[in-house]
């Protein structure tokens, strides 16, 4: 045994209970790595992809009935039906519109009166109340009503978006206005900020992700709303296509239509996060695992 | 300072009471371009609701209380708005902030911060940021800078770099300047005259006048620091720390 090996205390192999390795792992494979960076996107495509080879896989093994449970290849068959006969084409514009007028509506409204409850006293005592004790309502409760107001046309259906994504909007631009840190506050105005100033210089930029987090939860009301708005009677857009279809006993065609209304949501959400991230560069970003 | 000179500030008699606790009962302060007065008390004295009066962040009950136009204030956090670039704060309160961008680099360049200009608040380390909230607050070129507890948050190496800037800038920019701090070496390195807060008014009241700059091992220094922590109720055991 040499000297030098003396002078240091072994190493234990295993560290002591108490005690929690965080040393970057050097002995960790390649291939370990290379695993661990794509697992996310692996898994992302795989999972659903399993699933949908299941799916198919219970009808060519007669598990499920085709008639009940059409299996995805005649989905893509109604898809390839609906786009040559030009529904599809003629559908998606309209619920896209309807979606988009009710959205404007509500997030305008909901984001000036959650503007004026938060930046003002008066505001917040006339508005806050009332828009609390009509957020408790469920949207889908007032349809009758508001078929009953408003007849069968247009007007109930953009009135039902609008009113769903006012409440998202106006609870989190609220927020967000009166969650802005009273100290940062408190320093602008002793360099000379008042009212206007301070709004746009201090408050409202500090209070962005908060307004932009109510309208991601508006736009995905919106299209909630647009599939119940679409079951009112409608002669054409998406809800159209769907009742229609179920109508003429077309159980693939009904699926198609709620894989549309599915695929609208995950465009959205997309949208929504790209511009999250270009509006807050300033935005740490936190993740965990 | 000749003593016939303007006072800057001037205040009398100010009270602010809360609840039945008048936290301060008559204080009395005059204080002129380019002086630099530290305020030492124990805590809960008063001290930031002093110094919060003079910003005009709060209103006294009573007294009266005139303060420049111009007036800065560092708090103990850096207080940065965290959507606005660096350069963006320094001139925040500015009228034209496009057009003010120059006075910003020259302001961030004083306290050796030019090149995050750009950077967000939520990428500096706690002492960059308070650099910042320093240029800030001197880009405005105020009359008055108040100061509390500015270090107090900061590294103590960090501290006795800013300690340096500091007294470079206010020697610079020549504001009278208000330091509320509880770190009584701190205020004789910096200070001019050193006040006591105490039970609602100014208990103690001294010139500082050792030649800058000024060195801890200096007789005077220690001196100094016992008669102050002797006055603010600490013991000698205590105050033979650094
Ligand atoms: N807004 C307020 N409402 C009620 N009491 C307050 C308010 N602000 C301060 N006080 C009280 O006034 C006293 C003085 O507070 P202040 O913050 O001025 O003390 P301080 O000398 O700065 O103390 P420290 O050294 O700990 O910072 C404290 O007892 C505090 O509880
Ligand atoms: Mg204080």
């Amino acid at each position: 045994m040499s000297v030098s090996e003396l002078e240091h205390p072994p190493v234990a192999a295993t560290p002591p209970a108490a005690v929690e390795d965080l040393s970057p792992r050097g002995g960790r494979s390649r291939a370990g790595v290379a695993w661990r960076t794509y697992r996310g996107r692996v898994l992302r495509i795989l999972v659903p992809a399993l699933l949908i080879a299941l799916w198919q896989a219970s009808s060519a093994l007669g598990w499920a009935d085709e008639f009940t449970l059409p299996p995805p290849s005649r989905i893509l068959d109604a898809y390839g039906e609906l786009w040559s006969n030009g529904d599809l084409q003629a559908a998606l514009p309209t619920s896209l519109q309807r979606a988009g007028i009710g959205l404007a509506l509500g997030v305008t409204i909901g984001l000036a009166l959650g503007l004026f409850a938060g930046l003002w006293k008066i505001g917040e005592e006339v508005f806050d109340a009332p828009l609390q004790m009509l957020r408790t309502i469920p949207f889908i409760a007032v349809v009758p009503l508001f078929i009953t107001w408003f007849g069968i046309g247009e007007t109930p259906k953009l009135t039902l978006i609008a009113a769903a994504t006012v409440f998202p909007m106006y609870l989190n631009t609220y927020h967000g206005v009166r969650g802005v840190d009273k100290k940062v506050i408190e320093a602008g105005q002793t360099f000379g900020l008042t009212g206007w100033r301070l709004a746009t210089r201090v408050i409202l930029p500090t209070a962005l992700p908060a307004a932009l987090t109510g309208l991601r939860y508006a736009a995905g009301v919106s299209l909630l709303a647009l599939v119940l708005a679409e079951q009112i009677n409608a002669l054409e857009g998406i809800g159209y296509l769907v009742n229609n279809a179920n109508q003429n006993q077309r159980p693939d065609i009904v699926i198609a239509g709620i894989g549309i209304y599915a695929l609208l949501g995950i465009v959205v959400d997309v949208l929504m996060r790209l511009a999250e991230h270009f509006a807050l560069p300033w935005r740490p970003r936190v993740t965990i695992g | 300072m000749s003593p016939s000179a303007e006072a800057v500030v001037d205040i009398r008699g100010v009270r602010r009471v809360f609840g039945d606790r008048a936290v301060l009962n008559g204080v009395d302060l005059r204080l002129h371009q380019g002086d630099v007065v530290a305020l030492l008390g124990p805590s809960g004295t008063g001290k930031t609701t002093l110094l919060r009066i003079l910003a005009g962040l709060d209103a006294a009950d009573d007294g009266r209380v005139l303060v420049p136009k111009a007036r800065s204030v560092v708090f103990q956090e850096p207080r940065l708005v965290p959507a606005r670039r660096v350069w963006r704060n320094v001139v925040l309160g500015s009228r034209h902030v496009r057009r003010d961008r120059s006075r910003a680099v020259r302001a961030l360049t004083e306290v050796g911060l030019a090149s995050h200009q750009n950077a967000w608040p939520v990428t500096l380390s706690g002492g960059e940021a308070q650099r910042v909230a320093l240029a800030r607050a001197l880009a405005t070129e105020p009359g008055l800078l108040l100061l509390d507890e500015p270090f107090a948050a900061l590294d103590a190496l960090t501290r006795i770099r800013m300690h340096d800037l500091v007294a470079e800038l206010i020697g610079r920019h020549n504001p009278a300047v208000l330091l509320v701090t509880h770190d009584v070496d701190e205020a004789i390195l910096l200070a001019d005259r050193i006040l006591i807060l105490d039970g609602g008014t100014i208990g103690v009241d001294v010139t500082v006048d050792i030649e800058k700059p000024r060195q801890r091992t200096d007789g005077r220094f220690a001196e100094l620091r016992a008669l102050l922590l002797g006055r603010l109720g600490v013991g000698q055991a205590t105050a033979a720390a650094p």
